[in-house]
Order: C-alpha cells, then structure tokens, then sequence
C-alpha cells in the first residue's frame, strides 16, 4: 500500500513536470496530479468513512465534513440555485449555502449505508476547459462496477471539487433541478427556502 | 440466433430511424436541453406510475424481498440478464459493432455452459463483464435524434427513439420468438423479477426521488436523460459547462 502511494505520487510527479514542460504559457495552475491529489484524498476519507461503519448520524456529519473540506459548497450551491442566486442578497446566499451545505450531508449521507463494504478507485485524470475531470470506479458488494466522476477546479483559490457525476447524472444537475422546484413551490421566497432546507434532505 | 428475427429487425431499423426523425424537437420547451412539448400529458403518467409503484410493485418487492434471499434473487438476476444476450448481439450486429458482438456471444456461451444456463456469472470473473445494448442504442448509432421526452406507462422514463426501441426489442426478442409457450414466459418473468429485486434493493434511494423531492417528475426526467446519455456515449452535456462562468 505505502510503496503504491509512493509510486503514484511519484508518477503523479513525473506527469506534473511533464505539464508543467508542456505548457510554460498557460496561466493554468491546476495541474492533473493536483487533481488526482484531491480525488485520492477524498477516496481515502469516504474509504475511511464506509470502512468505519458508524452510526447513520454518524456517517451524515463525517460526510459533512469531507463535503465542506474538498468540494466548492458555495460554487456548487450558487449554481443549483441558477439565476434566482443573481437577486439574492449577499446574507441570503450565505444563509441558503449554509443550509445548502447541511442538506447534501443528509441527502446523501443517507446513501453511505449502501456504501459499506465497497470500494472506490481513482483511474485517471483528463482536463476539461478550465477543469478536470478525475474518474474513478465504485465498487460495491455484488454488484458490477460503476463510474463516478470529480469535477475539480481550483477557481475559489484553492483545488477543490464542484461536481460529482455516478454514471453521468450530476449531482449539481439534479440538485438545480431540485432546488429550482423547491424554489417555484415557495413562489420564488428564497427565505422560506432556507427556512425549508434546514430541514430537507 | 434466428436469421428472421434479424431480418424484421433490420426493417425496423429503417422504420425506427423514419420515426424518430419525425419527431420535431421544439428547443422553446426544453430544460437543461430536454425538449418536452408533452410534459402536461406526463406528468398525468407519472402521477399513474406512482401509483402503480405505491399500491402494486412497491409492495410486492418488498414481500418478493422479504421471502427470497439475496443470493436466489441475484441469481435470477443474472438470469434475466442472460436471457437479454441473444438480444444484445443482435444489437451488437446491427450497429456493425463486430466486437460486441464477439463479447456478447462469448459471455451467452460461458454462461450457458460453465454458468448453470446463466444463473451464475462466470464470465464476469473471467474479465467479460455486462455490456447490454439495446434497439434505441441501435438508432442512436445510426443517427436518429432523441425526439421528446416520453413517460411511459408502467417502464417510466424514456424518449421518442427510446419508446420505439423498446417496441422493436419486445416485439422480436429471439428468445421470445424462438421459445414456445409457455417457456417465452420465462424471460418475461425472470424480467418482472428482475425488477422486483431491484425496487427492494434500491428502495431507499427509489423511495426518495419519488416521494420525496419537490418535483418527482423533473428529477425522474433529469436522471433519466443523463444517464441515458451517458450510456450512449454522449459526454458534452451541461454537467460540463463550467458554473465559474456563470454570471
């Protein structure tokens, strides 16, 4: 396990270099290996998570964490929340990441359980415009693999991620489609929608 | 495989592509580049659909869930997905896909032998794993458009070129042609299992799209067009454009 780690940083560095060689023009600072970097560390951490096979609460707010510490929540959240976040208020759109935050730890911290004995691994980077995208392959007891997909950029100053993508549904798509609904529901009152969302998931 | 299934196959294909390109796709009704001109039409058929699952399948998977263990019912599985390979190389063939086809076969054959008549899955341990295929993948490759998108009664989710894949794979499945009554039965049937299983093994996550998010019709729609997408190969969609660049 130790010397694989040590080989793929080393890879991980060897391609680094390689891009850097590459590209001495590009304002682009994220590299692939950064990328991958973020991924793995977030591999390890859900890894550690299933692995661990807490309680459901549990799981939720050790999912919170990994969520607030590698993913870009007011990214990620803003963009669920579409054109309606270009009128919100700068307090509103701290009030609505928040709960934005808390709700995604519930929605899909419920899904670990079904997570518990299964593994994931990272296979491979490739950039995308101004991005990257980290595949990796889940695999979960008795049943055949299936992919899931980083988006990671490092626009909010520091590599982080802004998509999660299982089999090509991306979660930021569903939750703007979610959160767009919730929104027509409460006649476009993004404060009954915060109010609401504390609670959702 | 039947030459003729293969043969009514290849006339639907012409058919299929002459339906699917009459289906006029209106950019003015669609969301998140889903055109869905008929969306009051269904919505009534997801409101039908949930109430089918609710009263009918929701509980008989449970109770199908609850008797069978998991291993029987995995068993019937793979033995549903078995009876889908003569299907899938026909596919296979159709969209001139040599490799699949071979891949396929290979798996049909292991299976049938080594796998008890495909209740076990040997080929998946020898490194040839599921790649199923399907007759609105066989229009797909040959050009026709996703046309609207389409609730169905009962199968749910699906598009224009979906709905008639679907049709065509139904109505010239070899294994339904070539078999008898009541032994055509036995696809039907390890499918409607095959379902059950699935309902009771993804309860959780089924039980909260449909019941309880804001709009259960728009997230069925959306998930179901991106993984459709995904499955045919279809990588640039707006999961990929960058939300930096939203104003």
């Amino acid at each position: 396990m130790q010397s694989e780690t040590t080989r793929r940083m080393f890879l991980g560095g060897v391609a680094a270099s390689g891009l850097v060689a590459l590209t001495p023009a590009r304002a682009l600072a994220l590299s692939d290996a950064q990328a991958t970097q973020l991924v793995d560390r977030v591999v390890a951490d859900i890894n550690k998570v299933i692995a661990s096979g807490g309680s459901l609460s549990q799981m939720i707010s050790q999912f919170e964490r990994i969520f607030a510490r590698y993913a870009d929540v007011p990214i990620i959240a803003r963009s669920a929340l579409g054109v309606d976040a270009r009128r919100a208020s700068s307090g509103q759109l701290r009030a609505y990441t928040s709960a934005f935050q808390g709700y995604i730890a519930r929605k899909y911290g419920k899904r670990f359980e079904e997570f518990v004995g299964g593994e994931i691994t990272v296979q491979g980077t490739r950039q995308v415009k101004s991005f990257h995208e980290v595949r990796a392959s889940v695999k979960l007891r008795g049943q055949s693999p299936f992919q899931v997909n980083f988006l990671v950029s490092d626009k909010s100053g520091k590599p982080r991620f802004f998509d999660m993508i299982i089999e090509g549904i991306s979660l930021r798509l569903s939750e703007k489609e979610e959160i767009g609904a919730m929104l027509d529901r409460r006649k476009g009152n993004i404060d009954q929608l915060v109010a609401d969302l504390k609670s959702a998931g | 495989m039947s030459r003729l299934t293969y043969i009514i196959r290849a006339s639907f294909l012409g058919v299929g592509l002459l339906l699917s390109a009459c289906a006029t796709v209106d950019p003015e009704v669609s969301t998140q580049g889903v055109s869905d001109p008929r969306e009051a039409e269904n919505r009534q058929m997801h409101a039908f659909n949930k109430d089918v699952d609710r009263v009918l399948f929701s509980p008989v998977a449970d109770g199908y869930g609850m008797i069978v263990p998991k291993p029987v019912r995995n068993s019937v599985s793979r033995f549903a997905d078995h009876l889908s390979l003569p299907n899938d190389v026909m596919n296979n063939l159709l969209q001139a896909d040599i490799g699949g086809a071979m891949h396929n076969t290979f798996r049909f054959a292991v299976n049938t032998i080594v796998g008890l008549g495909g209740f076990f899955d040997p080929a998946t341990a020898m490194g040839v794993q599921r790649a199923d295929t399907d007759f609105g993948e066989t229009l797909h490759k040959w050009g026709a458009p996703e046309g609207n998108y389409v609730e169905l009664p009962l199968f749910g989710p699906s598009t224009t070129r979906d709905t008639v894949g679907l049709v065509v794979d139904l109505v010239t499945d070899p294994v339904t042609v070539a078999l008898e009554a009541p032994e055509r039965y036995l696809g039907t049937g390890a499918y409607v299992l095959n379902k059950l299983g699935n309902r009771y093994d993804y309860d959780a996550t089924i039980d909260s799209l449909l019941y309880e998010s804001a709009d259960s019709y728009a997230q069925a729609r959306s998930i179901y067009i991106q993984n459709r997408r995904f499955d045919l190969g279809i990588t640039s969609g707006d999961a990929y454009a960058d939300p930096y660049l939203e104003p």
